[in-house]
């Protein structure tokens, strides 16, 4: 396997951009990945995308996206694991170049949510949980978390505050990101008195409905020194899956297919959790975070709430989570999330972060998740 | 909107409770399933749910999809069967305040929500505090 390395990253504001079109919104960031790595031709292209179909009525944007970048002919393929579609599809590249099939390789992830009203939104989300299992009887992804949330409260003893903390945390660091959708603070107070979505989670506590893409250029390590360009490389790589309904796993709050992702790409880095420096993690809600480092073994199984209050997670802390604001701040365009994530850690890597910048990290890691936990893609990047 | 066979290919499970049990592992599929996601063995028998439980865990869903809408607010949970079968379904019947986790349910048959205005009526089981 060759290694490889991410030389170009390209993102733009992300929000309720109803001025701009899918494609708009795609060409415009990939120019700017294009533009960071100084290429103009690519040999390939993934996107991950979780439900254009739903979402704006438009099947086979992989063609389509090429197209408007000007790279036809080039092969392009849409990945779809749901809210993972942007880890995959980083995978999918990695696994591209690493094996010498192309050299040059985009990849991004994309999705446009607000050309559809609230409940067709809250649809094409929905289909990502089991319809005829979970789905007929009313559950929402809210409503799924929710249930994981009561489990670890009662299991762990973690209390609505520190659920509460990861949003506030996310915030605070997405108040130093100029992209973020939400770049601003706001209080545990302001999180417990926002209205009620499914107990015990509030509106303050789920991530938003977000327009947005990301997009990163891979290339081989080896050709990325002869361009003189700060390399970030990837040296972890897993994926794991797990029952997409809830019900159906052994503890409902434990996220076994983010254990097995991480599992793989830390035995890949050769690397263990107390080496990663800075991390990006799936909150789509703040119950989500809190899981998740759990299940990477950033901290023991059922400490996820005291790490947040300890502080341990914050920008100063021994382990920043969510540098970027997280899903919560930043925004989630769902497959756009994988690769923004990515974006976070090289620009961390680079020292590039500006106000949010971690000193001196030289190992990150990105966990992007789909679903109530039914897929994980966990990647892991050093600096050389 | 669907057509009537998705949801009358699905009423075996949704009225009835029909499962199978891996005739090695013991490992009960609900629905049913061709290979054991335990053992990965092909053979199972024929059996149906028990029809009481425990909560496991449960939420109030305040912000509904829009065909429960006119339902909402409403109480979901996981429940844990007295076979060892989990299922996510509404509890009814019951005061949110007084829900607990670990408190007893039995599994009764009830209309879940209407398909639309062709008004077809989707039934299925849903949990009662005993
Ligand atoms: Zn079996």
């Amino acid at each position: 396997m060759r290694e490889v390395a991410v030389i170009g990253v390209g993102m733009t504001k992300w929000g309720e951009l109803w001025e701009k079109s899918l494609r708009n919104i795609f060409v415009e960031t990939a120019l700017l990945a294009l533009d960071d790595a100084g290429v103009d031709k690519i040999d390939s292209m993934y996107v991950g995308s979780m439900s254009s179909g739903l979402f704006v009525g438009q099947e086979h944007i992989a063609s389509l996206l090429a197209d408007y970048l000007g790279q036809v002919p080039v092969p392009s393929a849409r990945v779809e694991t749901a809210c993972a579609s942007g880890g995959l599809a980083l995978r999918l590249g990695f696994m591209e170049v690493a094996s010498g099939m192309s050299d040059v390789v985009l990849v991004s992830g994309i999705e446009k949510m607000t050309d559809v009203s609230g409940y067709e939104a809250t649809y094409a989300l929905g289909t990502a949980a089991d319809q005829e299992y979970e789905g007929y009887h009313g559950i929402t992804f809210p409503g799924l978390y929710a249930l994981m949330a009561r489990a670890h409260m009662e299991k762990y003893g973690t209390t609505r505050e520190q659920l509460a903390l990861v949003a506030v945390k996310n915030h605070l660091n997405g108040s130093k990101n100029p992209l973020a959708q939400y770049p601003f603070e706001i209080t545990v107070d302001s999180v417990l008195n926002s209205v009620m979505v499914a107990d015990p989670l509030r509106v303050l506590d789920c991530s938003p409905i977000t327009d947005g893409a990301a997009a990163v250029i891979l290339c081989p390590v080896e050709m990325a020194r002869k361009m003189k360009k700060p390399i970030v490389k990837i040296t972890g790589s897993g994926h794991a899956t797990d029952s997409i309904s809830l019900s159906s796993r052994k503890d409902i709050t434990w996220i076994e297919a983010t254990y097995q992702a991480g599992k793989r790409a830390y035995a890949m880095a050769n690397k263990k959790p107390e080496d990663i420096d800075i991390l990006e993690v799936h909150d789509c809600f703040t119950i989500a975070e809190i899981c998740v480092i759990e299940a990477l073994g950033i901290v023991e199984k059922g400490k996820g709430g005291k790490a947040v209050e300890d502080e341990v997670t914050y920008l100063e802390g021994k382990i920043p989570v969510n540098t970027s604001g997280g899903l919560k701040a930043k925004g989630h365009p769902v497959g756009a999330t994988g690769v923004a994530q990515v974006i976070e850690i090289v620009k961390q890597l680079r020292g590039e972060a500006g106000k949010r910048q971690v000193k001196n990290p030289k190992v990150g890691m990105a966990q992007n998740m789909g679903g109530s936990g039914g897929s994980t893609v966990v990647h892991i990047f050093e600096k050389e | 909107m669907s057509t009537p066979s998705r949801f009358w290919r699905e009423i075996p499970q949704r009225y009835r409770l029909e499962a199978n049990k891996c005739k090695r592992c013991g490992y009960i599929s609900f629905p049913p399933r061709l290979i054991c996601p335990q053992c990965q063995n092909r053979e199972f028998k024929e059996t149906k749910l028990a029809d009481k439980g425990k909560i496991l865990t449960f939420t109030v869903i305040r912000v509904p999809p829009q065909q429960f809408v006119d339902q909402a607010p409403y109480a979901v949970g996981i429940v844990e069967l007295d076979d060892g079968v989990k299922l996510t379904g509404q509890i009814v019947d019951c005061d949110f305040e007084n829900l607990k986790i670990g408190q007893k349910v039995k599994i009764e048959f009830r209309k879940i929500f209407d398909a639309g205005e062709a008004g077809i009526l989707c039934y299925g089981y849903k949990f009662v505090p005993e």
